[in-house]
């Protein structure tokens, strides 16, 4: 579109904002001195505009973050509600209470018989205080993991949704073993006799989300993040200085592509320019389509394999080295697992 | 001793800053403690009982017999694979401070006369963080595990999840527990030891699936950090809060034993599960230390 050469996004952003007082201050300015500052504001607004489309071209890590975390972005419930029909919440895992940051469902994808989850989280306050923000307690993770088991029992396919800024951390989820549920989560996923769909919708914090996201096939909206800690939290432990999250953001790389790159993400479903929230049909066609496509191609694979495979596909993750001598300069090999 | 790897004897931190190396400070009790004594009781502070940090060659040297240990995967390392700011220093200074080329040491041993695949992580390497490499180590142990017919044991010490490896780190804690799950479904014992500190994405994979979970007296042991919960509670935590025996009091382990006991427990267990005795029992039992 822009003839000009390309420069970093952050700057776009920093001159966004600018702009967009500026546009304020002159808004001001018409109003109390009742001055026709119109052709002026227009001007600006125009190069806003230009801005905007520019960083929503190419976003940066950082305002893909932003984007992950905007609030109207479609969350489980729109997805329950546009892909699947015959929709029956199940509450509780048998333990201790219903946790409603985690939702369980049968359902109905293409007619057929399924099992849904993932972090419930809100599109306002209300809704968010409700469902802890999409944090799940201890409970959640076991509740999931009560619905997985009744999908093995019954051969049903098992999709997730991931959403969630992490596991809830507080006094009560550590009480109540936290780091178990997440591990015994992972560890029964890795091995669950039913095909997993994951989809990655918005945020994919740490354990939280890995809690309930090991798949045979893991799919990836493209503006939703998965990283081991947030960015904010990333820069205050690494250089103490939380206000560095925009380079953490880069750093840890967090988006889609990346973890396509990474062998963790099996696909990324392309967005809406500007991200998911302003055009919601458009990301269920996506995301329909995805799960179609996956959950047809895993209906194939017969158990075992879908199981060794399954296993592989966990196995090779990683970067490694073998040198001859440890800490030494020896030959350096690529390691195979 | 076992002497497998050239390395400082005792190296931890807290010795390295006394002057002379003669005396040691106790962090809980502040009693000057003779080094020498000190490490005659396992490192444990023969005053107040204070389980001082060990490293993984400690950990090893004092838990299995002393015979050949055969390690695995010695000079695995991770890579910079993400080009991550630092990392690269950070990880240079850690086996320059070590000796080490990872933050966990794997191999297999016997205990008690009963082989046993063992694995020891190494606070003082980079907060026996989890990245790739680590991950990788566990894995391959457990999987020797499984093709061998033996017995599993982990001590754990480990801040979690290495940040400077981004989501690959964060996918070691699905390969390591998915390797667990298969020897589970072997049928063959995992003794999961939890030493302090045990916290973040350890916890929330191979440290939390063992058959039988032990912990050292007094071993901090949870998954999200104390300040983080404070903030979100807005309220102070108690002092004993993700302690060991706190932990063993909410059901969320099975038992913690002393430093002193550990060797005998560990060979209590393996007996019990069906470890066989493959060499004569150790002439000599391991040192016994006061409580």
């Amino acid at each position: 579109m822009t003839q000009r050469p390309p420069r970093p996004a952050a700057d776009l952003d920093h001159q966004l904002a600018e702009l967009e007082q500026e546009i304020g201050r002159l808004h001001v300015r018409a109003r109390d001195h009742s001055e026709s500052r119109e052709t002026e504001i227009a001007a600006l607004e125009q190069r806003a505009a230009q801005l905007r489309e520019e960083i929503y071209r190419n976003p940066s890590p950082w305002h893909i973050v932003q984007l992950a975390r905007q609030a109207q972005r479609p969350r489980l419930v729109d997805f329950l509600g546009s892909l699947f029909t015959d929709v029956i919440e199940i509450h509780g895992d048998r333990l201790f209470r219903d946790d409603p940051a985690l939702l369980t469902a049968l359902g109905r994808f293409d007619g057929q018989p399924v099992v849904v989850l993932g972090h419930n989280r809100g599109k306002d306050t209300k809704e968010n205080i409700a469902r802890n923000f999409g944090m799940p307690y201890p409970e959640g993770y076991r509740k999931a993991l009560r619905a997985m088991r009744l999908a093995e029992k019954f051969g049903y396919p098992v999709i997730s949704f991931v959403d969630t800024t992490g596991a809830h951390p507080g006094d009560q989820a550590e009480e109540r073993g936290q780091a178990e549920a997440i591990a015994r989560n992972i560890q029964e996923m890795s091995r669950l006799k039913s095909p997993i769909l994951v989809v990655v919708t918005g945020e994919g914090g740490s354990g939280g989300a890995l809690a309930i996201a090991v798949g045979d096939a893991v799919l990836m909206l493209q503006y939703a993040v998965y990283t081991v800690i947030s960015p904010e939290g990333c820069a205050a432990i690494l250089w103490h200085d939380a206000s560095r999250a925009r380079d953490a953001a880069a750093a840890l790389k967090l988006t889609a592509r990346d973890l396509q790159d990474l062998g963790i993400v099996d696909e990324v479903l392309p967005e809406p320019l500007g991200g998911g929230h302003r055009d919601a049909e458009a990301v269920y066609r996506v995301v329909r389509d995805g799960l179609g496509r996956h959950l047809q191609a895993l209906r194939e694979v017969p158990r075992e394999v879908l199981l060794d495979r399954r296993y592989a596909k966990y196995r090779r993750i990683g970067r490694v080295v073998e040198t001859l001598a440890a800490g030494g300069d020896g030959d350096r090999a690529e390691a195979r697992p | 001793m076992l002497n497998w790897l050239r390395r400082p004897k005792y190296g931890t931190v807290e010795r390295r800053e006394m002057p002379a190396g003669i005396w040691d400070k106790c962090p809980r009790c502040r009693n000057l403690i003779y080094r020498k004594e000190l490490e005659r009781n396992l490192m444990v502070c023969p005053k107040c009982g204070y389980h001082h940090r060990l490293s993984a060659v400690e950990r090893l040297e004092i838990t299995l017999d002393q015979q050949a240990f055969q390690e695995y995967d010695a000079s695995l390392t991770s890579t910079d694979p993400l080009g991550f700011e630092g990392y690269g220093a950070k990880l240079a200074e850690a086996r320059e401070k070590t000796g080490q080329a990872e933050a966990v040491i794997t191999g297999d041993g016997t205990i008690d006369g009963r082989r046993t695949v063992v694995a020891a992580l190494d606070f003082h390497f980079m907060g026996g963080s989890m990245g790739s490499a680590v991950g990788e180590k566990i894995t391959r142990a457990t999987e020797r595990a499984v093709e061998s017919r033996l017995p599993l044991v982990i001590f754990s010490a480990s801040g979690g999840a290495r940040m400077q490896e981004g989501v690959l780190s964060l996918m070691q804690l699905a390969k390591t527990s998915a390797a667990i799950g298969r020897l589970h479904e072997a049928g063959l014992p995992y003794l999961s030891v939890m030493c302090d500190p045990t916290t973040g994405g350890v916890t929330a994979s191979f440290a939390f699936l063992g058959d039988i979970i032990l912990a050292e007296p007094g071993a901090l042991i949870g998954f999200a950090g104390r300040r983080v919960i404070e903030q979100t509670i807005r309220r102070k935590l108690p002092d004993d809060f993700q302690t060991a025996e706190f932990c063993l009091q909410r059901g969320l382990i099975d038992m913690v034993v002393s430093r002193a006991e550990m060797r005998a427990t560990l060979a209590r267990l393996l007996a019990f599960f069906g470890a066989p005795r493959v060499a004569p029992a150790p002439e000599e039992p391991a040192p016994a230390a006061q409580p």
